[in-house]
């Protein structure tokens, strides 16, 4: 119930950062609450947002993936490769799909058959998946992609502010929510998260749901490189180069514990939108990308701090409490300490 | 060598621990045999392999892979992983060759500049890992993107270049001595001294004692925070004679000077036989994992392959030597169990 409480509480706190960042993004532009902007803001990281659920999952599980950068690469790649040699999309997209499953499907047989460490596994795939992509396509960047496909990719829905690509992240989002938070697979995933072990006794199939998860991350790579080559009308064997790093800090800024066994995709949701803000509200106030780099660096490492710091003063509270201490004690300590 | 090596007096006492110590012995032993294998047909091949100026390139370029590598490997053994090793080098490398565009320093200083700084970026790391008790990987992976902000911030978009530099800085990267290239005895030096430190030092095994096994190293009285904060402390200041070399090496440096290597050093510990795992495997064999990636490397540019694979090579790599490690430790464990 308290850790409940608590995961409501880091919530709430990102929630008013980013409502403070909305202040600040006002009172920085007046472009800022314009709906293009928006439109802008959202297209920015929406193949990172399409990412972080996915890897909520697997980080709520206890393992880490780091190759989704590289599977963002080869999805761009291949794709580029069969449009440039004649394959229609609509049978393109399905292969580059069926890729994102296979990589995902090698990472998770690794991780939970052969009980090899996520971090090593993900870190020799994030090499292997960006050497396949290298080969595939060479140093050549593939453009004139069918208008349809490109105005999907910077287009936006009519009459909103919402690029078409955002329905791909509310409909990956929506899912993955729901099966997590709703449905006794998620419950599955928290408690494999939290012990394996005891999992495993009680009769989950921990190693099929972790092949499982990891299949659904090299999917939504897949997916996201799709998108990226829509949004930039160009396949590249170097695209997403660096987006682990984000999606990683996107998913902990979101309140889900790097040990596993906790988290919400609902904060994930808001930490999308806090960092989509953040580096909106950086670019129009002219801070250069460089400091967004240093940003995006502290707030990982500081939005595991905060609950770690907060973890141990609740704990010195309740031992205070526990051994009944005179508030006394602290009074002399400070009366002693003056000069 | 081996010779040497088996006689090691009374640092593995159960049987299973004196079985994995000798499949680690072997795993030099084979790098070895490979390399020398790998050489005989790289050298049918492509005569010039041979050459005393291929020679020094490959083996010049695996001295400072090596240096770092040897940095990880501390890390890794206590069951932590530097994934800022890269950005450490980076940051290093163009901070010296700055300091020395400005004439601020001469060039002994701005090397023992370059260094101290290593050690404080390390130290930084060190601080945030087994202070702030933040996990290795979230840490460094943040640390990565902070350094390296740092770095495109110092440079704002310049590069120095060989012209910038003092006079003959550059020359130690030919120089030798009795026919061995400089930095590969600084290589040699480092590994000689970090082989001591582990295999004779009560420091150096309580290295291994956090790695194999951190509650009981707890119990046995061994702080383990002190021992991770000083090996990455220790992973900073290689790091930084790391970066000095490749400033050295490379005479002309801009901010995204050493991007990618962190992947080449982790390969290198992996490959060299320190199971990720924590708690087994020596410096003397990262140091030959980084010796093993410079010769593939070398071998496919005499073989006039594409540079394209080197990084699908890199992961398959990785792979491979995993797979290999949790295969034989497997075995190891069986046939334990089977006594």
């Amino acid at each position: 119930m308290s850790r409940l409480r608590g995961l409501v509480r880091w919530e709430v706190l990102l929630a008013i950062v980013l409502l403070g960042l909305i202040l600040a993004g006002t009172s920085v532009s007046p472009v800022f609450l314009t709906s293009r902007n928006f439109s802008n803001l959202i297209s920015a990281v929406i193949e990172l947002a399409i990412m972080a659920p996915a890897m909520t999952l697997i980080i709520i599980s206890g393992e880490i993936d780091l190759s989704v950068e590289s599977m963002v690469g080869l999805s761009c790649s291949v794709l580029g490769l069969l449009w440039a040699s004649g394959v229609p999309l609509a049978i393109g997209i399905p292969i580059v799909l069926v890729i994102g499953l296979l990589g995902g499907l090698l990472n998770g047989l690794l991780i939970a058959r052969g009980g090899l460490p996520s971090l090593v596994v993900t870190l020799g795939t994030l090499a292997l998946f960006r050497g396949l992509a290298l080969i595939a396509l060479g140093p050549r960047g593939i453009s004139q992609f069918p208008p349809a496909f490109t105005q999907f990719g910077f287009g936006t829905i009519p009459g909103t502010p919402f690029p078409w690509t955002f329905i791909v992240f509310v409909v990956v989002a929506g899912v993955i929510g729901i099966v997590l938070h709703l449905t006794w697979p998620g419950r599955q995933v928290f408690a494999v998260g939290k012990n394996a072990g005891t999992s495993r006794y009680s009769g989950v199939r921990v190693a099929r749901l972790k092949i499982g998860l990891f299949m659904l991350s090299g999917l939504v790579a897949a997916l996201a490189g799709v998108v990226l080559t829509a949004r930039f009308a160009s396949a590249r064997a170097d695209a997403g180069q660096g987006m682990t790093l984000t999606v990683v800090t996107i998913v902990l800024l979101g309140g889900v514990n790097i040990f596993g066994g906790r988290g919400t995709i609902p904060g994930v949701v808001l930490a999308v939108f806090t960092l989509a803000v953040l580096g909106n509200v950086l670019r129009l106030a002219n801070v250069s990308a460089e400091i967004q780099s240093i940003a995006i660096g502290l707030l990982l490492i500081i939005s595991v701090v905060i609950p770690n710091v907060a973890r141990q003063a609740k704990s010195a509270i309740d031992r205070a409490i526990a051994s009944r201490r005179p508030p006394a004690g602290s009074i002399d300590l400070s009366e002693t300490a003056g000069p | 060598m081996s010779s040497v090596q088996t006689v090691s007096p009374g640092d593995s006492p159960g049987p299973v621990a004196r079985a994995l110590a000798i499949v680690a012995r072997q795993r030099e032993l084979s790098l070895v045999a490979i390399m020398i294998a790998l050489g005989i047909v790289v050298t049918i091949a492509a005569p010039q392999f041979l050459s005393q100026s291929n020679l020094t390139q490959v083996t010049v370029l695996a001295a400072i892979i090596a240096i770092a590598a040897v940095g990880e490997a501390l890390v890794i053994i206590t069951r932590n992983v530097d994934l800022s090793v890269e950005a450490m080098m980076g940051l290093v490398a163009f901070a010296v060759a700055d300091v020395l565009r400005m004439h601020t320093m001469a060039a002994p200083e701005a090397m023992a500049f370059g260094v101290g700084l290593g050690l404080l970026l390390g130290l930084i790391n060190g601080i945030v890992v087994a202070g702030l008790r933040v996990p290795a990987i979230v840490a460094t992976l943040g640390t990565l993107s902070i350094y390296r902000g740092l770095t495109f911030l110092v440079a704002g978009g310049k590069q120095v270049t060989l012209t910038d530099l003092p006079d003959g800085y550059t020359d130690p990267a030919q120089a030798t001595v009795l026919g061995i290239p400089v930095f590969v005895v600084i290589a040699l030096a480092i590994v000689a001294l970090a082989t001591v430190l582990m295999r004779q030092t009560r420091f150096g095994r309580q290295v291994y004692a956090v790695g194999s096994n951190p509650e009981a190293a707890r119990i046995l009285g061994i702080r383990a925070g002190v021992v991770v904060f000083t090996v990455f402390t220790l992973c900073g200041l290689l790091a930084g004679i790391a970066g000095v070399l490749w400033g050295i090496e490379f005479g002309t440096i801009n901010a995204g000077a050493a991007t990618g290597v962190t992947l080449q050093v982790v390969a290198a510990v992996v490959v060299g036989g320190v199971a990720i795992f924590g708690g087994s495997g020596t410096v003397a064999g990262a140091a030959l994992g980084a010796l093993f990636l410079a010769f593939i490397s070398n071998a496919l540019i005499l073989l006039n392959l594409s540079q394209f694979w080197l990084q699908a090579i890199y992961g398959l790599v990785i792979l491979i030597a995993i797979s290999l490690d949790a295969f034989v430790v497997e075995r190891v464990r069986r046939a334990g169990a089977r006594r």
